[in-house]
């Protein structure tokens, strides 16, 4: 994939011309998918026309609460994000790996036919999909089902001007502008008259951007746009200081603050399953009536389970403290160490849908607060332990 | 059979025969598996991911002699479903095989000097192609002691073959039990207890350690005592593990995977972690 400057065949469209690209794409072979009002959240599938996008909804979302509201404009993207990300198109919840036969014969699921095209990916999505691909493509062994499904993405990002109560982007330097990796960017405009700037980030992405009714971006489209994904900025719901945050969990890994967010936390699993960057999966065999062949089944899984972390004799994490730890420590300090990249990208997710309104923006202002560098005792020797010397 | 596509072929276990079955203890046997022609070459340390069809699939240590790859050798213990259904399995039935994955034992530090190899209950089937390597080039080693601690008598593991390095001279074997049984003259006590009787120089001397992680703390503790260098002391770590290639993200161990960064670790390579509880 070739990277083309930002500016590079900036275009200003009406919104009508949604339509028209969501029709190029299909007639390309791709199964588009964008966001549409499903049970009262916006959830991205299938798209055919712009009367599926939810045109005049936007999102309310803070700590433990989401809430969709009719906008006084016809905003095509004036909503923040939906609960699921892109993850589920690319590294879904559940597929069947191989199907196992007792004469030893293993066969395969066919490979899905359409390549996916998304519609609306924010730049905060567009950062943990590069994370994704870091943790499922770069290792010594790359995941089969996320490259195929990867392999052939189109990707039309949106940028932010209007980021939620729960976005942190600018804290992780994710957003609000989509950075590489996106086939198409498009900053919806909303000032007199409604319309899109957008830049084409690949050959490709040029290439449809050149079959759509357009007329060139003027200097007056840029600025706006310019001026509004500025604004978004500053406009975050919350932030977030990760100066430091690597050596500052690892030092605080006995800190008395895990329990009381132990005491909080139901280890329901939801910020696990709504976060665009976690990609833990456990395997499951499911044999036939018969007997005679098995299918192995992958399903997203969760450090929030006992079940994770069980070896012959229990899990190694039973306390709730334990896994909220490994997943906090994973997200914004073992990550780095494990793929040169952080493990958050500020979209709030785990926020909203924490059914208890943990904000691990705050969790890491108590961190910061509670420092046992710099409150406690020192302790000579290592960490006391359960078992551990005295 | 539809040929994998190579990228999803490590993620695919083949289908081996099982050549024997040989009874170790009450719950543990020692199958030998018949891979290809070529064999399945693999490093001390390495382990497999077995599958018992229909019913899941598990990491366990490749328990044989790497000199000998036509045979894969694997020791199992029965803890639960899938173990048990492995621990079934006849002579012709066949096994589900991925790997070898992870690394291996740092054996290239050891030579020139003492080793000192420590197990407890089932550790020692990880540590048995080291003590096999060992003997294919023992000169290139100095004093070698295998300290080797079970809960009784009954669960110490591979006794015939104990018996015949004790009547040797290549390896000075002490071995310890929990408690003892009517018949049982040798020592009581745990298996750091044995690294005071053990005859060793403990500048330079590698040690290699595999157990339930409390004994493996203790020893790490015992060794350091008795002067050996941290880095020198190598540890194979057990995680819940569902892939075995770093993508299903079961067997992290603090900023590792163990899968793929182990299982073997240098104590000195997680300082931090050792005595952390529940990471
Ligand atoms: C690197 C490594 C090497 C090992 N080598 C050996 C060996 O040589 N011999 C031996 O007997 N045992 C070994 N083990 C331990 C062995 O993997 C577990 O005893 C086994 O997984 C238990 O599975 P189970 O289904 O029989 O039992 P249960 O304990 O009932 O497990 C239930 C479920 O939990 C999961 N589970 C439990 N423990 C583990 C685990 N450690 N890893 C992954 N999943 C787990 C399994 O998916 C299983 O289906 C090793 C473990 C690791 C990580
Ligand atoms: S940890 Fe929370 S804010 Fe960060 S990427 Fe995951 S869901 Fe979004
Ligand atoms: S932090 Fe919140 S969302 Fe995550 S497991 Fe705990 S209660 Fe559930
Ligand atoms: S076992 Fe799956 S990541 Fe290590």
């Amino acid at each position: 994939m070739t990277q083309r400057s930002a500016t590079d065949a900036a275009v200003v469209f009406d919104p009508a011309t949604i339509d028209l690209l969501i029709a190029e794409l299909s007639d390309r072979g791709y199964t588009v998918l964008g966001p549409r009002v499903v049970s009262d959240a916006i959830v991205y599938g299938p798209v055919t026309s712009s009367s599926d996008l939810p045109v005049g909804i936007r999102d309310r979302q803070d700590a433990a609460s989401y809430r969709l509201e009719d906008r006084d404009d016809d905003a095509v993207f004036g909503y923040v994000c939906g609960p699921q990300g892109w993850k589920r198109f690319l590294h879904p919840p559940e597929t069947t790996l191989f199907t196992a036969a007792a004469d030893g014969d293993v066969s395969f699921p066919p490979p899905a036919d359409a390549p996916l095209a998304f519609l609306g990916v924010r730049a905060c999505e567009l950062a943990a999909i590069h994370v994704q691909d870091r943790v499922l493509l770069e290792g010594p062994v790359a995941d089969p089902v996320y490259r195929s499904n990867r392999d052939r993405l189109f990707i039309v990002a949106v940028d932010c001007t209007e980021p939620g109560g729960t976005c942190f982007c600018a804290s992780t330097g994710t957003g609000p502008a989509a950075g590489e990796g996106f086939d198409i960017a498009m900053v919806e405009l909303l000032d007199a008259t409604h319309r899109f700037l957008a830049r084409a980030g690949t050959d490709l992405g040029a290439e449809v951007l050149a079959a759509l009714p357009s007329r060139p971006a003027r200097s007056d489209d840029q600025e706006q746009a310019g001026r509004h994904v500025a604004e978004a900025r500053t406009a975050m719901g919350r932030s977030v200081d990760l100066d430091g945050v690597e050596e500052l969990l690892y030092a605080n890994a006995v800190n008395p603050h895990w329990e009381d967010i132990a005491r909080r936390c139901l280890a329901c699993t939801n910020c696990t399953m709504v976060c665009p960057t976690c990609f833990c999966t456990t395997a499951e065999d499911r044999p036939s009536l018969d007997l005679a062949s098995f299918d192995r089944v992958r399903l997203w899984d969760s450090c929030f389970t006992l079940d994770f972390s069980y070896i012959h004799g229990g899990p190694v994490r039973s306390s709730v403290s334990a896994r909220y730890r490994q997943w906090m420590t994973h997200k914004l300090a073992s990550w780095h160490a494990q793929f040169g990249t952080g493990g958050c990208v500020g979209c709030g997710r785990c926020i909203t849908w924490c059914p208890v309104g943990i904000d691990l923006t705050e969790e890491v202002r108590r961190f910061r607060d509670t420092d046992l560098r710099r409150i406690a005792v020192p302790v000579a020797g290592p960490f006391p332990v359960e078992g551990g010397p005295r | 059979m539809a040929l994998p596509d190579p990228l999803i072929a490590p993620l695919v276990p083949a289908w081996w025969p099982v050549r024997s079955v040989r009874r170790e203890l009450a719950d543990t046997v020692t199958l030998e598996i018949e891979p290809p022609p070529g064999g399945l070459v693999f490093e001390p340390g390495q382990f497999t991911m077995l599958s018992a069809f229909g019913i899941g699939e598990i990491p366990i240590s490749i328990s044989g002699d790497p000199g000998a790859p036509h045979a894969l050798v694997q020791t199992i213990r029965s803890v639960g479903p899938v173990s048990s259904a492995l621990t079934a399995l006849r002579p012709g039935d066949r096994i589900g095989v991925r790997g070898p994955f992870g690394n291996g034992w740092p054996l290239e530090d050891a030579r020139g000097a003492d080793v000192l190899v420590v197990a407890g209950g089932i550790g020692l089937a990880p540590l048995r192609p080291v003590l096999y390597t060992i003997l294919t080039d023992r000169d290139a080693y100095g004093r070698v002691s295998l300290l080797y601690g079970a809960r009784s008598p009954s669960g110490l593991l591979y006794l015939d073959e104990i018996r015949g390095w004790m009547a040797g001279l290549d390896i000075d074997v002490l071995l310890t039990v929990d408690r003892g049984e009517p018949g049982w003259h040798g020592s009581v006590g745990v298996v750091t207890d044995l690294i005071r009787r053990a005859s060793f120089e403990p500048a330079g001397t590698t040690a290699f350690v595999c157990g339930p992680e409390i004994m493996m703390r203790f020893t790490k503790q015992a060794l350091e005592s008795a002067g050996v260098d941290e880095e020198r002391i190598a540890v194979s770590m057990e995680r819940n593990m569902a892939c075995g290639v770093g993508l299903c993200g079961h067997c992290q161990f603090g900023p590792f995977f163990v899968c793929k960064d182990g299982p073997v670790f240098r104590c000195s390579d997680m300082v931090e972690l050792c005595w952390l509880k529940e990471v």
